[in-house]
């Protein structure tokens, strides 16, 4: 009984690492080609390693950040991405603890249209809410975080005040009767409890902010502001013909972030995404 | 308590109603109401009833794209939460070795944007299609639809299966052991004990695959565009196009309207996961 269960976890881990190196794969391919010179990156020869020949060092790299302005995209984007979370985190919290110990006729209201905002998808508001935007001159990379701030709060209010019922009453209450204004409470004793849920919101959205495409393309001036997946789309999208070389550095370029943010918090970001999942 | 604290709602509510009301309360009951009007831009909107839905429905790119989404999600939900379930069950063994690197690389695609997925996917795929001597992407709406699925299912595998996994440690070792005892077989515990006790997230797996497969946009926008000729343009994409692709007073109403009745199926469908997940919860 033991050696066969031995047996089977053998072959368990053999078919997982032929299929994890599938999975790799893709971005592997990618990164191999993106190495390459510019003319010797072909569809036939895609699937072979560079040689000394077709060998091409970081110029692909050195060309993407050059010419396509990938610094600068990416800054709009970490900036973006920052002071959305940031925001989303801050006042979602707060109007959380609001609705979760207030009860009015508002803040059920609140409550529910927060709901029904996760459900809507974005094509029905994104004409409107473009236009919106304009009127009200949110759209630069500056401002936009308050559109991601109405935009995202309905999943933050959801996950932040369904977290907050199992917080106890009575800490809040002590400390409103030793004297607390709400503010002190609210940032003193309530907002340290709500760790594990604001880590979790965080990575959701932040996850959601950066790759977002739509809302900014939509919102931002595309000539003046790109943020990355909007550099991405740009690169591919216009016409013309398509270098693949910088094309393929700059999608190294964006992935990798990724993957290190999420090798170096894999455990909270698996953790906070089911979280979300089951919640949501 | 809930006196002090309701003189402070101007700093604690309104910061994120303002927000909320210009990211989304606006726009919704704006959208709504533009859906009846023909326009060019917000200013110009006049009302003129139920044209726009009438079009809808006799829209044939819309109704092909309705169905190019339908016949896209049911394979992907089945392949998704097939192979996702598989990998969880596998994954939690007992004395498995390397299960935590084996999850963090199936996660990783999902961390990665629809847009930048759709891309690395084009180049893999269209060097395939070059290598084998068919059309590439751009002509080739079959390998369009596949490579759509391959897509969907290498973002979503990873999710899926973290969820499945949380709810397979959350089986009792006590019933398994029960069941142990009483004489059934791996494959009887898995079927009469393991499954009816992860329904609850194999019923949220189905439905965040049935929303995702039904929102999905910028995937498809990537790595197809809606190539060739339409034949590969989901829902949102249609909408999309209505929106943006074409000039004029018809098309802006139309695509409000598309946008409206997408937003109703959409909204039945959670409906739909919200009874289903609550009726699950009570037999429990």
């Amino acid at each position: 009984m033991k050696s066969k269960e031995k047996g089977i976890n053998t072959l368990c881990t053999c078919v997982l690492t032929v299929l994890s190196l599938l999975y790799i794969f893709p971005v592997v391919m990618i990164l191999f080609n993106s190495l390459k010179k510019e003319n010797s990156i072909t569809t036939d020869g895609a699937f072979t390693l560079p040689t000394a020949e077709t060998f091409d060092g970081l110029t692909n790299y050195i060309n993407a950040i050059q010419a396509q302005g990938f610094l600068k995209s990416l800054g709009y984007s970490l900036f973006i991405t920052i002071s959305s979370v940031a925001a989303i985190l801050l006042f979602c919290s707060m109007t959380a603890w609001y609705l979760a110990r207030v009860k009015s006729v508002f803040s059920t209201l609140f409550y529910y249209l927060c709901v029904f905002s996760m459900v809507v998808p974005f094509q029905m508001v994104m004409y409107t809410l473009s236009s919106t935007a304009d009127q009200l001159k949110l759209n630069t990379p500056w401002n936009i975080w308050i559109i991601y701030l109405g935009f995202g709060a309905g999943l933050a209010v959801f996950m932040i005040t369904g977290f907050m019922k199992s917080i106890p009453l009575e800490i809040e209450e002590a400390a409103m009767i030793d004297g607390c204004t709400p503010l002190r409470t609210f940032f003193s004793i309530v907002m340290p409890m709500l760790k594990p849920t604001l880590v979790s919101v965080g990575i959701l959205e932040a996850m959601w902010v950066w790759n977002d495409y739509l809302l900014p393309t939509l919102v931002l001036d595309i000539k003046s502001y790109k943020t990355i997946p909007m550099l991405i789309q740009y690169f591919r999208g216009s016409y013309g013909r398509v270098e693949m070389g910088p094309m393929m550095a700059s999608i190294m370029l964006t992935i990798i972030p990724i993957i290190v943010v999420y090798l170096a918090g894999q455990k909270h970001i698996i953790k906070g995404v089911a979280a979300g999942a089951v919640k949501g | 308590m809930e006196k002090a604290l309701k003189k402070y709602a101007p700093i604690f509510v309104l910061p994120t109603f303002a927000a909320f009301s210009i990211g989304f309360i606006v726009p919704f009951f704006q959208g709504l109401y533009l859906s009846f009007c023909q326009f060019t831009t917000t200013k110009n909107a006049k009302f003129i009833g139920l044209g726009n839905y009438a079009r809808v429905f006799q829209d044939e790119s819309f109704l092909d794209s309705f169905w190019f989404t339908v016949a896209f999600a049911i394979v992907s939900i089945i392949l998704i939460n097939v192979i996702a379930f598989v990998l969880a069950l596998v994954l939690t063994r007992n004395n498995l070795k390397g299960t935590n690197v084996f999850r963090t690389v199936f996660f990783m695609p999902n961390l990665i944007g629809g847009i930048v997925l759709g891309y690395i996917w084009q180049i893999l795929i269209n060097c395939i299609l070059s290598i084998v001597g068919e059309p590439l992407l751009a002509l080739n709406s079959t390998a369009g639809y596949w490579g759509l699925i391959i897509l969907m299912c290498w973002q979503q595998i990873g999710y899926m299966m973290i969820i499945y996994i949380a709810g397979i440690q959350n089986v009792p070792d006590t019933l398994t052991e029960a069941a142990a005892i009483d004489g059934a077989n791996a494959w009887q515990t898995m079927l009469k004990v393991k499954l009816p006790m992860v329904m609850p997230s194999i019923t949220i797996c189905v439905f965040l695959t049935l929303t995702n497969s039904f929102k999905l946009f910028d995937q498809n926008l990537a790595l197809t565009a809606g190539e060739p000729a339409h034949a590969t343009e989901m829902l949102a994409l249609n909408i999309y196009q209505t929106f943006y692709a074409r000039a004029g007073a018809a098309w802006k109403g139309l695509g409000q309207a598309k946008a409206v009745v997408f937003c109703l199926l959409v909204i039945v469908i959670s409906l739909i996961q919200f009874k289903a997940t609550h009726s699950k919860e009570v037999q429990q």
